[in-house]
């Protein structure tokens, strides 16, 4: 029977390839998911800050002047297609595939990442020149408590991913830095994972019940 | 084929099909919107659902947080932050929606 290959923390595991390595990044990545499941602790009070303050519009501009639906749709496509790539970037560093390779799809995940950013700030901009500023009301000191603080993260990640390319050219591909990789992309997907979250209740729930 | 490419090359699709899955939801979710239009609470309750789905299928395919032994510790910490967040979530909508109740505003 084939067995799975021994699995000791979030995301993809370094491996037996990488035996070293797997080992030094076990309990750090145990440390790191903590940190992540604190940070969706976060997260979940601005969401409920923002549920509580959908109808306190104070007479501003509300959902369905301010979000553009088509922008919000282009912006999940590209943070989940980076998702994709930061996990084949993790395969082609478990199996020992030409570092091209790694350097590719950690590429493709930064330009999707900062793809993304632009998009949202461009929403921003959209929104602010419609009066939708986080002043005008509850609503929008919400909105944008919980929004740019989930951009803040990407922006953080794209940053994280430069600082591993110069590492990587520095020192090569080192077990700390590859234990550093596996955080990373662990970090990519939970953004992904509160991505859905601001999608579902931000921008459709505001439109239900804003 | 060895061990290690056949490993790989199952590994790679089990990151295609999350993303497939993944893709389809976010595509039904938003022909649902475009559709229905998003007035109306069944029509939010589905996309909730969907997003839930979602969730799902990115902490198996992504995360590879499953059942096993192995990774427990990591789902009893993903189960003890979903408590956390329901007593905050739940508790804060819960709170502010009674005092609003309270204070005649036609909220919540």
């Amino acid at each position: 029977m084939n067995r799975a290959p021994s699995h000791s923390y979030p995301g993809i595991n370094l491996g037996e390839d990488h035996a070293s390595a797997h080992k030094a990044t076990e309990v750090v990545t145990f440390g790191f998911w903590v940190f992540l499941m604190s940070d969706l602790v976060y997260f979940g009070l601005m969401f409920a800050i923002y549920i509580t303050m959908i109808d306190a519009q104070a007479g501003g501009p509300g959902p369905h002047e301010l979000f553009d639906l088509k922008s919000i749709f282009a912006q999940t496509l590209i943070l989940l297609t980076s998702s994709l790539t930061v996990g084949l970037a993790m395969l082609a560093l478990k199996y020992n595939l030409p570092r091209a390779r790694i350097v590719l799809w950690f590429g493709m995940t930064l330009v999707l990442g900062l793809s993304f950013l632009v998009l949202e700030i461009r929403d921003f901009m959209n929104m602010s020149a419609q009066g939708g500023i986080p002043q005008r009301s509850g609503f929008l000191s919400a909105f944008y408590g919980l929004v740019p603080l989930h951009g803040l993260h990407v922006a953080t990640g794209c940053l994280w991913l430069i600082i591993l390319g110069i590492q990587l050219r520095v020192f090569g591909l080192t077990d700390l830095l590859m234990s550093r990789m596996v955080r990373l992309a662990l970090f990519w997907h939970f953004l992904d994972l509160i991505w859905i979250g601001i999608v579902t209740i931000v921008y459709f729930g505001g439109l239900t019940y804003g | 084929m060895d061990k290690r490419s056949e490993m790989h090359r199952r590994e790679r699709r089990r990151y295609v099909i999350g993303y497939g899955g993944s893709l389809l939801l976010t595509l039904v979710v938003f022909a649902v919107a475009h559709q229905f239009g998003i007035e109306t609470k069944g029509v939010y309750l589905t996309i909730g659902l969907l997003g839930l789905a979602q969730l799902l299928v990115q902490l198996v395919y992504f995360l590879h947080i499953d059942r096993r032994r192995s990774s427990r510790e990591d789902l009893d910490l993903i189960l003890f932050s979903t408590l956390v967040l329901l007593i905050i979530i739940g508790g804060t909508v819960w709170i502010l929606g009674n005092l609003a109740l309270r204070m005649h505003m036609h909220v919540m």
